[in-house]
């Protein structure tokens, strides 16, 4: 389906959160270190929702509380504080942040504010354990461009991560609190997007230019895409939680298809007069003897009950496909299946199947009076729930005869979205009483504007003519989280060639990740060994990649014992000779009979002996320089 | 141009909109913008600054509850002194509203209303590091006022950091045949994470046992699971900013409390109501009476100047079993010889003073300092006020070390250190 995304009227705006490496948290001296080892202890919390000063509480919140669930905290005693533990107030921002944040907002042409607050901004799903997650207003108004033209950053604020869920059970949901308080910065475009590719291109400008700076945090949660989209007709629909940016436009254009989609159901709703009868009917009678195994283990349950509701005109309709295997039906029990927790849920539109018979689906309609047009909607688990459940759905039918509801949705990873949770109202904020305002000193500006990082493209530009890198490894390069230490290594071994130091840095490190080598243990100072050994003419090139796994496996050991593991000591020209000398010996008759034209499989043999302990060029050289004496 | 206005401000920075908040500094204009997050503006940098509408004075009020007295409920006073045990953020301009009224409180924390009838009134606004002798008298003359009105139990709402100072005055000088517990917060009640409610909930659960005597409950550790209800001379803030800061020192809690299930489990033995109602109330205070810390090449002039200043009671927080260097011995020996009370408790907190073991705990005496056994600091200052207020020279010499209203436990527990 050609979509023209301008007539729809498609805006999307992205909100972006990048997680700094800083050597402290935001608000404590604990370092920003995420862990999988056990936790020293937990700590069981609640919170409630404060009141307004009308008395309301907000919508979001509210649903969250009503949940009444606990929350459970894991802590570390070596690297989280009582300030995560909410137990201490903050410490001062910490400035490296504050500086990588203004830094950014700089390479996005933002203005930066005279002084600046920390909020509490209201967050009560556990993720915080005050309550409220701190943030800090910093820049507007500013914009980066693509090839579709320019997008407005709105804003940018520095805020503190949210603690790192582990597991939701039916009373609690267990956080680990290494992530709460990692600093991250919050970068909001306005709905400037026009197209999905746009929107995938406007959030790769905006990864690349917190890459330039080098002091973001790279790898798999480090950064999130939060998308706004909307069409003409349709709603805003919040996309939490992209992680991969090839992701953007999948997820853009499907809902773009999911509100078409809506759009005309909700038309073929209307010319049907499509209705929602707000009855709950209890038909549990009817499936008492049914094949159903999910519905036999329902009804298993204390107060196990199965439940209907009729649902005027939307036959065919609910089994309508709405995104790539997606249906209207599934946006009803995502509904069912977040607010009220249930398992089982039918609908005519599917049935008979999963052990409902005709006759089953037949008594059923007979029942609750549903005719040709009418879809049903069962559900089977624990009285209180089913009606909770049925709620739900009634809600989410009666809005699809509306058109789209606004909502915050999940993106999964086919490029759709799930029902999460409704859109939240407005923030509820309040100033951040124990932090004192923060005074943005003009002279702090100007010394980061002085200070900023090259661009990507001038990097690039740069990294071709400096060290002749050809354009796929310079791209590479200049986007690579190696590239500070690539531009090092350059400069210290001024007779190693930048392409070899390049491609090792970029094409060699994913190949032996590939053949599973746990590359993360590598640090500076293995590659800085590597290459002064290469520099120096102690290794050849060719062992490169060996020593490199070596100080995967090995990576407390020098590269003198790594080599010396990997039988890879570089032999003097001497003992090259020796060696060839030897295999020449040995293969007497070749070279009787072949003459010259045995260099090529004297040379293979040479180089399976020799490989990575002498040059190639070398070996090249003695062998062609011996054959010639012999003959 | 007022705070509360919505004003538009143009800068080299480009055009900010907002609601003006009243300022932190006097070279900066803050304002709360649309999207909820402040933001301050040097007054250098404005251009043009115009009010758009004028703002409109927030009304808090909320019409009133009408809750109906529930008869098969006891009744419970909630006095504030000022800690914000229940409050409101006004989310329009960020400020945090204390709230005291009983429809506050139950609108903030509306379990309560399960649990007994809450009456509940402010009598003094005050940070409790403010806190002042005149004070405690105020709320003794205010939990008559209360006990005589038909309340079942009192609790007082009260700041953290002096709480334990008016747990033991109120402790010598109010007699009820009614729990009295003092409760707040280490979290401020504006806050989803506050510590206020749990704490609230379980001083009213505590409230309305048939007890008698004065108490503190807060929380029992740092997770929301329980409280503790501790004896009100026998507590003290340990830490400056954990939930679980209170400690007894010296004894066990008293009981544990279940804000959840409403469970109450005893740990200790308590003295029970007599269900008569009666209260009686001895505000008599002498407020020259001073607490001086013992260190290493402290000026024992300190001593003297409070001396010439009219103090008529001392109590010195000694190290160890309750000693003071020799050097300071002159000026000790000025107090006393100018009929200064000399009292002596420990730095350690925990433990006992046995001023008989060393050659210095032994001259200290002779000098005439009197021990004061295991009873906390705060709490010696506070009885010698109270006795000084009350009695003779002599007799608040022979009361002072000796266990009035549960100030002094003879038998030191191993389990409670």
């Amino acid at each position: 389906m050609e979509i023209d995304y301008e007539k729809i009227g498609l805006k999307v705006g992205l909100e972006i959160h990048q997680q700094l490496n800083t050597k402290r948290k935001l608000f404590c001296h604990c370092p920003t270190i995420i862990r999988d080892d056990e936790p020293d202890g937990e700590i069981v919390r609640v919170l409630r929702p404060s009141l307004s000063e009308m008395g309301e509480v907000d919508r979001a919140a509210l649903i969250e509380a009503r949940k009444g669930k606990k929350f459970i905290y894991q802590y570390y005693n070596d690297t989280t504080c009582l300030v995560e533990l909410d137990e201490e107030p903050p410490h001062l921002p910490s400035e490296e942040a504050l500086k990588i944040a203004l830094e950014v907002a700089l390479l996005m042409n933002m203005n930066i504010v005279d002084v600046a607050y920390v909020m509490r901004k209201i967050v009560i799903d556990g993720s915080n354990t005050s309550g409220f997650q701190r943030t800090i207003f910093l820049a507007r108004d500013g914009y980066i461009e693509t090839s579709e033209g320019k997008v407005r950053i709105t804003s940018l604020c520095l805020e503190e991560d949210a603690a790192r869920k582990i597991e939701e059970r039916d009373d609690a949901v267990v956080y680990n609190l290494d992530r709460l308080g990692i600093p991250l910065v919050e970068i909001s475009t306005a709905p400037d997007i026009k197209t999905p590719k746009m929107a995938k291109e406007a959030a790769k400008r905006i990864g690349e230019l917190l890459r330039v700076t080098g002091k973001v945090k790279r790898g798999l949660g480090t950064i999130r895409q939060d998308i706004n989209i909307s069409i003409k007709d349709g709603a805003r629909i919040e996309v939490k939680g992209v992680q991969d940016l090839d992701l953007i436009e999948k997820v853009v254009e499907n809902e773009v298809i999911r509100q078409l989609n809506l759009l005309k159901i909700r038309d073929e709703l209307k010319e049907r007069n499509a209705e929602v009868v707000e009855k709950i009917y209890d038909v549990t009678e009817i499936f008492k003897n049914c094949k159903s195994k999910i519905i036999q283990n329902a009804l298993k349950k204390k107060n196990g009950k199965v439940k209907a509701i009729v649902l005027k005109g939307f036959a065919g309709l609910v089994g309508r496909e709405i995104q790539p295997g997606r249906r209207l039906g599934t946006e009803f029990s995502d509904r069912a299946k977040v607010i009220a927790g249930v398992g089982g849920i039918f609908h005519t539109d599917e049935l008979p199947k999963y052990g409902i018979t005709e006759e089953d689906v037949k008594r059923l309609k007979e029942f609750v009076n549903a005719g040709e047009l009418d879809a049903v909607i069962i559900v089977a688990d624990e009285e209180s729930k089913v009606d909770k459940a049925l709620e739900a759905v009634i809600e989410r039918a009666k809005e699809a005869l509306v058109g789209v509801p606004e909502e915050t949705r999940k993106a999964l990873s086919d490029g759709n979205t799930a029902y999460l949770r409704p859109l939240p109202g407005a923030a509820r904020m309040y100033p951040e009483t124990d932090i004192p305002p923060i005074i943005i000193k003009e002279g702090m500006i100007e010394e980061i504007r002085a200070n900023l990082p090259e661009l990507p493209e001038e990097k690039f530009e740069r990294f071709k003519r400096e060290y002749r890198l050809n354009d796929e490894l310079a791209k590479k390069m200049v986007l690579s989280y190696y590239v500070d230490l690539f531009e090092y290594l350059c400069n210290k071994f001024k007779n190693v060639k930048p392409v070899l130091i390049a491609t090792t840095l970029e094409n060699t490190l994913k190949e032996i990740r590939r053949e599973g080598y746990d590359i993360n243990k590598l640090e500076n100072r293995h590659f800085e060994e590597l290459f002064k050994a290469l520099s120096n003419g102690e290794i050849a090139k060719e062992a490169i990649i060996e020593v490199l796994k070596g100080f995967c496996e090995y990576p407390d050991k020098s590269i003198d014992e790594i080599l010396e593991i990997k039988g890879l000591k570089r032999l003097s020209k001497e003992e090259v000779e020796k060696i060839i000398e030897d295999i020449i010996k040995e293969h007497l008759d070749v070279v009787k009979e072949k003459g010259l034209k045995a260099y090529g499989f004297l040379m293979g043999r040479c180089m399976a002996k020799l490989r990575g302990k002498a040059d190639g060029k070398l070996v090249n050289d003695i062998l062609k320089k011996k054959l010639e004496e012999i003959i | 141009m007022d705070v509360g206005d919505i004003v538009k401000i143009e800068t080299d920075k480009g055009i900010f909109e907002g609601i003006l908040l009243p300022s932190i500094d006097e070279n900066i204009i803050t304002i709360k913008m649309k999207n909820g997050y402040n933001v301050g503006i040097l007054k250098e940098n404005i251009k043009n600054i115009e009010v758009i509408a004028k703002g409109e004075k927030p009304k808090y009020e909320l019409p009133p509850l009408n809750i109906k007295k529930n008869e098969n409920l006891k009744t419970v006073s909630i006095l504030s002194t000022g800690g914000t045990v229940a409050s409101k953020v006004d989310y329009k301009t960020g400020a945090v509203h204390p709230s005291f009224t009983a429809d506050d409180l139950i609108r903030a924390v509306p379990e309560l209303l399960d649990i007994a009838n809450i009456k509940g009134r402010a009598i003094l606004n005050i940070l409790s590091e403010n806190m002042k002798p005149e004070y405690w008298k105020k709320i003794a003359e205010e939990i008559k006022k209360e006990v005589k009105d038909g309340a079942d139990g009192i609790v007082i709402a009260h700041g953290t950091d002096t709480m334990s100072y008016t747990a033991a005055a109120l402790s010598f000088m109010v007699k009820a045949d009614v729990p009295i517990v003092l409760v707040g917060a280490q979290r401020s009640s504006d806050r989803p994470s506050s510590d206020a409610p749990l704490n609230l909930i379980s001083a009213v659960l505590a409230a309305k046992e048939n007890i008698k005597g004065v108490y503190v409950v807060m929380h029992g550790e740092s997770g929301d699971t329980f409280c503790y209800l501790h004896k009100g001379v026998k507590v003290r803030k340990c830490h400056s900013s954990r939930r679980d800061a209170f400690k007894s020192i010296n004894t066990i809690p008293i009981a544990k409390i279940n804000p959840f299930t409403k469970e109450i489990t005893y740990l200790q033995e308590v003295e029970k109501s007599e269900n008569t109602k009666n209260v009686e109330i001895n505000t008599n205070l002498e407020e020259k009476v001073a607490l001086i810390k013992i260190y290493p090449g402290m000026d024992g002039e300190i001593i003297r100047f409070y001396v010439d200043k009219g103090y008529i009671g001392i109590v010195l927080e000694g190290t160890g079993l309750g000693h003071a260097p020799d050097y300071i011995f002159d000026d000790i020996k000025y107090a006393i010889d100018n009929d200064v009370v000399v009292v002596m408790t420990t730095q350690t907190i925990n433990g006992r003073v046995n001023m008989n073991v060393y050659s210095n705990g032994r001259e200290l005496q002779k000098l005439g300092v009197i021990g004061c056994e295991d009873m906390l600091p705060e709490v010696a200052l506070v009885k010698l006020m109270y006795l000084l207020g009350n009695y003779d020279v002599e007799d608040v010499k022979g009361l002072i070390n000796k266990n009035l209203v549960g100030e002094i436990e003879y038998r030191s527990r191993f389990d409670c250190y």
